[in-house]
């Protein structure tokens, strides 16, 4: 890595170049803007059973990570962003070509799978309805019941020939981990349509979110959600799933990126090790990961040390895989002239705000 | 037959540039229900002969090879890796001239789910090492094996034995049922502080729940190669729980779960804790600070960076030449060379404190 310069170091050079924002947070406020997209038999039971929606908390509404400080107006908290805040706060402050919108609805929650499909068909509709349609630069991630993967593939394929969208969404916390053939079919429709599959931070299957039982509090959860990052990977590499589908792209969305260059060396160790237990798996790890995988960059889970940063990033061994995010409106950064790390080189600097995104999704 | 009669006592030392070898894991194993019956109480025999070992099932991935030990550990006597003392001594502490190693006894006590039975066999199994390892052999020293989802059984068995010079160490496997930062443990930690003894963290165990925060994989390549997940979560408790806190002279050891991952998680948690420290008021400073204090890490099995640069940089970042202790993990299958296991081009300096003196310093061995 060269020396910096002043100008690599000048925290605005960034902010006049084009960039895709990789996640943007669009909150279902309330199961209230779902209900005109449900049918009368789901309306009523929702109604009757007084179901305010999935058992899901990957944002405590008050937390200082939920909403920056900035960004939460008066009366502004979770939820309540609409499409007026997003552009004033976000698409008009930075030169957006497109915006990815990550809603972390957790359907899979749901235990009635019936009743996650139809949530999830209300949800996708209202994204439409409520953001997609309101802004040519932004773009949708399908919410699924990923837990059923024969429903989630209707659910795909209602809206994979939409342009509008380009993604579909699952949470890292899953039932199962996601290499397992059980979600073949998601994979299928995901491939079909040229869609990229986006595993996002958060989700509630119902056990413990660590090896070793339920920790205490939220910052603990949030610190050990890349070890849930971790696992997943490990499990579609070994299960086959890249495999099994050669131009699977897969996105890992708001889970830090630097525990990635460890988890590579050891997973290669590992394969030499134990790749006689899965012989179909006939590249080292790492290869598969630097060809099928992207991390968004917020938040970033880096020193406060320039070089080091430069260093951790340098042993990604590729300047494709990060892909720039925001993460808005949740607290990454105070400004956001402070949304892109310092010292990367120009070119680094295209690359992850710009073309590594371009090349990945279908826009 | 004793092995000693079956090979000659091994001659050609294999010198490691001169370098003393302290090994941080060595694996015992009781060789069979009859040895371990000698230290059982009636009750609990019969308990055993009825009932055996019952712990949290569902949980078990065949290894890739039998008891995950090396094809050649297994000892001519017959008996299993890692349970024939005159043979650990020829394949490992003569062969390689180790100066001390820590035994590491896997056997399941703490994961027992009838907890007084698990105190039992803790009490069986540390009096079985004290007179059929430490007693005969100088060299060795032992962790003291708990039933440590029970703090005040545990804080017990601590009592009885902690005193004993053999033991140096109180063993917890990664895999509890509950994080480590709980209040249940608590107790542990004050026992082991009472007895200057550190906690150690071994890989292994079953909680109860999945392997991962992402349900039951399918592969022993996702639970060998997917530990570090689980070391990772006890960290994150300890720190953020404020352990180090209440427990300032508490001295916690990784054991087999690598540390390449740790500088990204202190990067991690540092940035955490400057958005969420309210929740956590405990801590009085960043969690990286509490983790460069109190927490020390084996080398075996290593994260192998792809190019040698790496390897530096991961030091540089990691910072924790003071507390980084060789390991070998005799008899298992992944097994690390004291000849081959740190890349060249570590200073000699760095070199012998990874490989004996901050075990030594650590756990007082002379």
């Amino acid at each position: 890595m060269a020396p910096l310069s002043d100008n690599d170091l000048n925290d605005l050079f960034w902010i006049n170049q084009n960039v895709i924002d990789c996640d943007i947070h669009n909150e279902v406020p309330n199961i209230e803007v779902l209900k005109p997209y449900l049918s009368d038999h789901w309306r009523s039971y929702i109604e009757e059973s007084a179901f305010r929606g999935p058992d899901s908390d990957d944002y405590p509404e008050g937390a200082p990570t939920s909403v920056a400080l900035s960004f939460r107006k008066t009366g502004s908290v979770k939820g309540n962003l609409d499409i007026g805040e997003l552009r004033e706060g976000l698409l008009d402050k930075l030169k957006i070509e497109f915006g990815i919108l990550n809603c972390a609805y957790r359907v899979q929650a749901v235990h009635d799978e019936q009743l996650a499909l139809t949530l999830s068909s209300a949800v996708n509709q209202w994204q439409v309805d409520t953001w997609l349609s309101r802004d040519t630069r932004l773009r949708g991630s399908i919410v699924i019941p990923s837990q059923n993967p024969m429903l989630a593939v209707k659910e795909i394929d209602r809206w994979g020939h939409d342009s509008r969208f380009v993604q579909v969404i699952m949470p890292v916390r899953s039932l199962i981990p996601y290499g397992s053939r059980k979600y073949d079919p998601i994979y299928e429709a995901v491939v079909r349509h040229g869609l990229v599959l986006g595993i996002q931070f958060g989700g509630s299957p119902g056990h413990p979110s660590t090896p070793s039982g339920w920790l205490s509090t939220y910052a603990e959860e949030f610190a050990s959600m890349s070890q849930v990052f971790q696992s997943q990977v490990m499990s579609l590499i070994v299960e086959g799933a890249f495999d099994r589908f050669p131009t699977l792209k897969v996105s890992l969305i708001e889970g830090g990126f630097t525990w990635m260059p460890p988890l590579m060396w050891r997973l290669d160790k590992e394969w030499k090790g134990l790749r006689r237990n899965i012989p179909w798996v006939k590249k080292p790890p790492s290869e598969y990961i630097r060809k099928h995988i992207r991390l968004t960059l917020q938040p970033i889970d880096g020193p406060g040390n320039i070089q080091q940063f430069l260093e951790v990033i340098g042993q990604l061994d590729s300047e494709e895989m990060l892909m720039f995010s925001t993460d808005y409106p949740h607290w990454q950064f105070d400004r956001i002239e402070e949304a892109f790390p310092l010292g990367l080189s120009r070119e680094v600097t295209t690359k992850i705000l710009l073309k590594n995104a371009q090349s990945f999704y279908r826009f | 037959m004793k092995s000693s009669t079956l090979f000659k006592k091994n001659k050609n030392k294999l010198k490691t540039q001169n370098q003393k070898i302290i090994d941080c894991d060595i694996h015992n194993f009781i060789p069979s229900n009859e040895t371990l019956y000698k230290y059982l109480p009636q009750r609990w025999r019969e308990h055993h002969q009825m009932f055996g070992l019952r712990g949290h099932l569902g949980s078990f991935y065949p290894r890739a090879l039998m008891n995950a030990a090396r094809h050649d550990s297994w000892p001519p006597s017959g008996l299993p890796a890692g349970s024939d003392l005159d043979f650990m001594k020829y394949q490992l502490l003569d062969l390689y001239d180790i100066e001390f190693g820590v035994l590491n006894c896997l056997f399941g006590v703490g994961g027992q789910l009838n907890l007084e039975y698990g105190a039992a066999l803790a009490r069986a199994i540390n009096d079985w090492q004290i007179a059929e390892w430490l007693d005969p052999e100088p060299r060795l020293r032992a962790s003291l094996v708990i039933p440590y989802e029970d703090a005040e059984l545990a804080a017990e068995e601590i009592d009885r034995v902690g005193s004993h010079p053999g033991f140096v160490q109180v063993l917890f496997l990664v895999r509890t049922r509950e994080p480590l930062g709980r209040r249940k443990y608590h107790g542990i930690y004050e026992a082991a502080i009472k007895h200057n003894l550190p906690v150690g963290i071994h890989f292994g165990g079953a909680g109860g729940g999945p392997l991962t925060g992402a349900g039951w994989p399918s592969y022993y390549i996702e639970d060998h190669g997917g530990m570090p997940q689980a070391f990772q979560s006890q960290v994150i408790s300890l720190v953020f729980e404020g352990i180090f806190e209440k427990f300032p002279l508490l001295k916690v050891v990784l054991i087999e779960g690598g540390f390449g991952w740790m500088p990204s998680l202190m990067w991690r948690l540092d940035n955490c804790w400057k958005k969420l420290s309210q929740e956590v008021p405990a801590l009085k400073s960043s969690p990286s600070s509490y983790i460069r204090k109190h927490i020390w890490m084996s080398t075996q099995p290593m994260e192998e960076p792809s190019k040698p640069v790496y390897f530096k940089q991961l030091l540089e970042h990691l910072d924790a030449s003071d507390r980084l202790m060789f390991a070998t993990d005799y008899p298992h299958w992944d097994f690390d060379s004291p000849q081959a296991a740190l890349p060249a081009g570590l200073d000699d300096e760095t070199r012998k404190k990874i490989m004996s003196e901050n075990a030594r310093t650590l756990y007082d061995l002379n």
